[in-house]
């Protein structure tokens, strides 16, 4: 069974939100400024699909995925 | 010789890029209104990767930056820094200050008030008058009411901004014209900031006053960065409202679908994404300039140059969108580039959506018969913006 851990380049974060709004279980959005949280770094199969799509549609390309 | 660019956009369906552009190779040059002739990006890959590349920089100020029009070349120098002019790390803490409100949690808690606005201008439409233009009665008005209330302007100002805003984004406008509408803009949204400083409300408006008192952003920058929310709050979505139904109205099969699935959120969402792809709105190229010399396709970007991303050029790429002219709501399209990529990415993408979300699962579902109300050809396109749109939809029911 494949698994998925989030590596997330905080920094690197515009807080667009995409991540938040695509898997909203997993990723989450800090009140003061929107930068992304990650909730769960390694989430479930049932996430995996969201999970990559979040990292596809980061307009800077912070979440990287590490499949295993 | 060099394509002169912006180019023409053909005023039908499927509002594709001109063919000119979609035949030109992945690293091309064109002409722009200076005489200059930046690099032109069409490629989905390519801009990708470039659109992150910290070797590219979108300081305005620079010499050689590829300006989108006189009026804005004349203005650049004039800005405070702000996030639609400066690099990583300046713009990321910029862009984290003024984040706040288009946060997705904070989006998502305006989608019943969306809905209620938008159920009341379709009562209104239906107990007026046949036929009705689609963009007065509901595109327009739409986004116009949800960002005055999240900035906390009132709507009955709606007129001075609505005029204002249409010379900003117009490439018509001459630098004078653009001055002054610019000053006219930031002197009503200085007196509004002023009356927040001393009576806040829970709008976007007082929070960027209380910031004014804190030292933690000077008055300028707020009324710049409210001038910027409000110019690109409204027009854009009011597009892809009026254009979006004329789609799905030129399309009567993908039309059906959506009404047949309007109550499935995830289908809704992805017609969203299908449209901002199809229909690219902005068609006007998103500026760069090289910091470093950059290797391209077997040429060299050399440091100094301007470099121009046509968005619709990305967004009709067969090697990511197969078949990429034609209309289907059921496509993966999430990954287009119609609000941009990289850092730059539009701010205000989350409000875009649950807005478009809201109206293209009511608007077809409320009203079945929805028809054009002139021959298409007749429909009368805007096409001097930065994005594109409709002077009126003639529609009947």
């Amino acid at each position: 069974m494949t698994a998925v851990r989030i590596e997330f380049d905080e920094p690197k974060c515009v807080a667009a939100g995409q991540c938040a709004m695509v898997a909203p279980d997993v990723f989450d959005q800090r009140d003061d400024d929107g930068v992304a949280v990650v909730l769960d770094d390694t989430p479930g199969p049932g996430q995996h699909e969201v999970v990559r799509e979040a990292a596809a549609v980061c307009p800077a390309a912070a979440i990287h995925l590490i499949e295993s | 010789m060099p394509h002169p660019y912006p180019t023409a956009r053909e005023p039908r369906c499927p509002f594709a890029p001109a063919p000119e552009i979609r035949d030109m190779p992945p690293l091309a040059q064109v002409e722009i209104w200076d005489g200059s002739t930046p690099w032109f990006i069409t490629r989905h890959a390519d801009q990708r990767a470039l659109l992150n590349d910290p070797r590219l920089s979108i300081d305005e100020k620079r010499p050689g930056y590829p300006h989108m029009t006189r009026s804005r070349a004349a203005g650049a120098p004039h800005h405070p820094p702000l996030i639609t002019n400066t690099d990583p790390p300046e713009h990321t803490r910029l862009r984290r200050t003024v984040n706040a409100p288009f946060m997705v949690k904070r989006i998502e808690a305006l989608r019943p008030r969306i809905q209620r606005v938008l159920d009341d201008l379709i009562d209104e439409m239906l107990a007026g008058p046949r036929p009705a233009d689609l963009v007065q009665a509901i595109a327009l008005p739409v986004p116009t009411v949800v960002i005055t209330e999240i900035l906390g302007a009132p709507y009955a100002d709606r007129e001075l901004f609505q005029t204002a805003s249409h010379v900003l984004v117009s490439h018509d406008t001459t630098p004078e014209e653009s001055a002054e509408a610019g000053g006219r803009l930031g002197a009503y949204l200085g007196r509004l900031l002023q009356q927040k400083m001393a009576a806040p409300g829970d709008d976007v408006i007082s929070e960027m006053a209380a910031k004014v008192k804190t030292g933690e952003m000077t008055a300028p920058e707020a009324v710049t960065m409210a001038s910027a929310i409000l110019i690109a709050g409204h027009e854009t979505s009011a597009s892809m409202i009026s254009l979006g139904t004329l789609a799905l109205l030129r399309n009567p099969d993908q039309l059906e679908l959506l009404r047949s699935r309007s109550g499935d959120p995830r289908f809704v969402a992805g017609t969203v994404e299908e449209l901002l792809r199809y229909l690219t709105i902005v068609h006007t190229g998103i500026r760069r300039i090289a910091d470093a010399d950059i290797g391209l396709h077997g040429q060299v970007i050399r440091a100094g140059d301007g470099v121009v991303f046509e968005l619709a050029g990305a967004n009709y790429d067969p090697a990511e969108f197969p078949d990429p002219m034609r209309l289907d709501l059921t496509r993966p399209a999430r990954q287009h580039h119609a609000f941009g990529y990289g850092a730059h990415q539009c701010l205000g993408q989350s409000l875009a959506r649950v807005e478009l979300q809201v109206v293209f699962s009511t608007l077809y579902r409320r009203i079945p018969a929805l028809a054009l109300a002139v021959p298409f050809e007749e429909v009368e396109f805007a096409m001097e913006g930065v994005a594109y749109g409709l002077r009126a939809l003639p529609v009947t029911w």
